[in-house]
C-alpha cells in the first residue's frame, strides 16, 4: 500500500477545503457544547439535587452511539452540516459538563468564603473568582472534548458530511488508499494541534499558575 | 414525524423482522459477537500493559500519550484502511474495534492503579509482602472499580463502532443502517440506530450492576472514574 504523492499535489484545494470544513464542524460543536454545558454545570454545582440527574442524563447521551445519534437527527434537521454539529456537541457535552462540575467543585470554599465576606456578590464571584479558578479543569474537558469531535467529524461522512471522512468514503469507493492516509493523518495532525494550541490558551489564561513553578 | 416513528415501531415488533439470516436476531447475535470478542482481546492486551505501568510506574508517558493518541485517531478511516491493505475479510473490523478499545483500557487500569494510596502499598511491602502478591492482593483489588469503569467505556464505544462492520459488507446491526441509507428508506436507518443505541445502553447497566454487586465493599473508595471519550 502506498502513498500516491502526486495525486495529493493535485488535490491541495480539495484537501485545505476539506480540513478547514471538519475543523469548523467540530469547533462550533466545541463552542455549543461548553454555552449549553457551562449554565448546566453552575446548576449542578449549587443545586445538588439537580446534581446528579444532570451528570447521569449527559451519561446516558454519551451512550447513544454517534452513527446512532446522526441517524435519529435526520428527520429533524436531515442531511445537513446541522445535523454534524448537533451530534457532535451531544458528546462534547458529557466531558464538558462533567469536567466544568468537577473544576467548581475544586475551589477552596474559604476562598469563596472570602470573597463573600468582602461583600462580592454571587455572580460576580462566579465569574471573577470561581471560573479562574477552576479553569485548568475546564481546559481539561476542553481539550478532550476538541480531540473527541475532531476524531468523530468523519463518521458524518455516512450521512453525507464529515469533513476530511469525505476521504475515507471515497478511498474506500474507489479502492484508492491515498486519499485514506492522508484523511487519517491529517485528522490526527489537526487533532494534536488544536490540542497544543489549547495548552497554550490556557498558559496565557491562568497567569498565577506560572509564577508558582 | 408521528406517521414516521409509527413505521418505526411496526418495524420493531413485526415477527418476520425478526427472524431469518437478515432478522434482527440473527443481526444483534452478529452485533454482539463481534463487540464482545474484540473487547476480549483488548482487555487480554490491555489489561497487563496497565497493570504493569501502573505498578512499576515506568511507562506512564506512553499511557497518558495513548489516551489522546486514541481519541484522535478516527476509526472509520482506519477501518478502511486495513480493508483497502487486508481485502475483504474481518480483519479490518476486528482491528479497528481492538485499537479502540484498548487505550480506554489502559488509562483506566493505569488511573486505577495510581490512584491506590502509597501508603497501602508501603504497608504491604513492610508486612514483606513480595511485588506480585502486592501488585494480586493489594493494588489490583484496589484499582478494581476504575478497571470495570475502563472496560465498560471500551465495550459501549465498541458497540457503537460495530456499526461499521456493515460498511465494510458484513453483518451485525450496522446494516439496518447502512442498507437504509443506501435505499433512503429512513425506517429502516432509524430502527437499526435505535437498536444499537439500545443494546450499548443495556450492556451499560448490565455492567454497571455487576460492577456494583461484584465490588459493593469497594464502591465507597471509587473516585469519579475516567475520562469517558468516544471515537465513533
Amino acid at each position: 500500500m502506498s502513498v500516491d504523492w502526486s495525486w495529493i499535489g493535485d488535490h491541495t484545494d480539495d484537501l485545505t477545503g476539506l480540513t478547514l470544513s471538519h475543523l469548523q464542524a467540530a469547533l462550533t460543536a466545541v463552542f455549543f457544547g461548553l454555552l449549553i454545558s457551562l449554565p448546566l454545570a453552575v446548576i449542578a454545582h449549587r443545586i445538588r439535587p439537580l446534581r446528579g440527574f444532570l451528570l447521569g442524563l449527559s451519561n446516558v447521551l454519551f451512550t447513544i452511539p454517534s452513527i446512532a445519534i446522526f441517524v435519529l437527527l435526520l428527520p429533524v434537521s436531515g442531511l445537513t452540516r446541522t445535523t454534524t454539529v448537533i451530534g457532535l456537541t451531544v458528546y462534547t457535552l458529557v466531558v464538558l459538563l462533567r469536567n466544568t462540575v468537577e473544576g467548581l467543585d475544586s475551589v477552596p470554599v474559604k476562598t469563596k468564603e472570602a470573597a463573600k465576606a468582602m461583600g462580592t456578590r454571587p455572580l460576580r464571584t462566579l465569574l471573577t473568582v470561581e471560573l479562574p479558578l477552576a479553569l485548568p479543569v475546564i481546559m481539561a474537558g476542553v481539550r478532550i472534548a476538541t480531540v473527541m469531535s475532531i476524531s468523530l467529524v468523519s463518521v458524518a461522512t455516512y450521512i453525507g458530511d464529515g469533513g476530511l471522512g469525505q476521504l475515507f468514503t471515497d478511498g474506500f469507493q474507489r479502492n484508492f488508499p491515498t486519499p485514506v492516509i492522508v484523511g487519517v493523518v491529517l485528522t490526527i495532525l489537526l487533532a494534536l494541534v488544536a490540542d497544543a494550541l489549547l495548552v497554550a490558551v490556557q498558559y496565557a489564561l491562568t497567569p498565577w499558575k506560572r509564577r508558582r513553578a | 414525524m408521528y406517521e414516521l416513528f409509527k413505521n418505526l415501531g411496526a418495524w420493531l415488533v413485526s415477527g418476520d423482522q425478526w427472524t431469518g439470516p437478515d432478522g434482527i436476531a440473527h443481526r444483534l447475535a452478529e452485533h454482539l459477537q463481534y463487540s464482545l470478542l474484540a473487547t476480549l482481546v483488548a482487555a487480554a492486551i490491555a489489561l497487563p500493559v496497565g497493570l504493569l505501568i501502573g505498578h512499576t510506574g515506568r511507562g506512564a508517558f506512553l499511557a497518558i500519550n495513548l489516551a489522546s493518541f486514541g481519541r484522535a485517531l478516527p476509526t472509520v478511516g482506519l477501518v478502511v484502511l486495513v480493508f483497502l491493505a487486508s481485502g475483504l475479510s474481518m480483519w479490518p473490523v476486528y482491528i479497528a474495534l481492538v485499537a479502540l478499545a484498548v487505550p480506554a483500557i489502559v488509562t483506566n487500569t493505569y488511573a486505577g492503579m495510581t490512584a491506590v494510596d502509597p501508603d497501602v502499598k508501603d504497608a504491604a511491602r513492610g508486612q514483606g509482602m513480595r511485588w506480585h502478591q502486592v501488585l494480586f492482593q493489594v493494588e489490583l483489588p484496589l484499582a478494581l472499580p476504575l478497571i470495570m469503569t475502563g472496560l465498560r467505556l471500551a465495550l459501549i464505544q465498541v458497540v457503537a463502532t460495530a456499526t461499521i462492520a456493515a460498511y465494510v459488507s458484513f453483518g451485525g446491526l450496522g446494516r439496518y443502517v447502512f442498507d437504509g441509507l443506501a435505499q433512503r428508506d429512513l425506517v429502516q436507518v432509524l430502527g437499526g440506530a435505535v437498536l444499537v443505541a439500545a443494546v450499548a445502553v443495556v450492556l451499560d447497566l448490565a455492567l454497571s450492576a455487576l460492577q456494583r454487586f461484584l465490588f459493593l465493599p469497594h464502591s465507597r473508595l471509587r473516585s469519579s472514574g475516567g475520562t469517558p471519550t468516544r471515537t465513533a
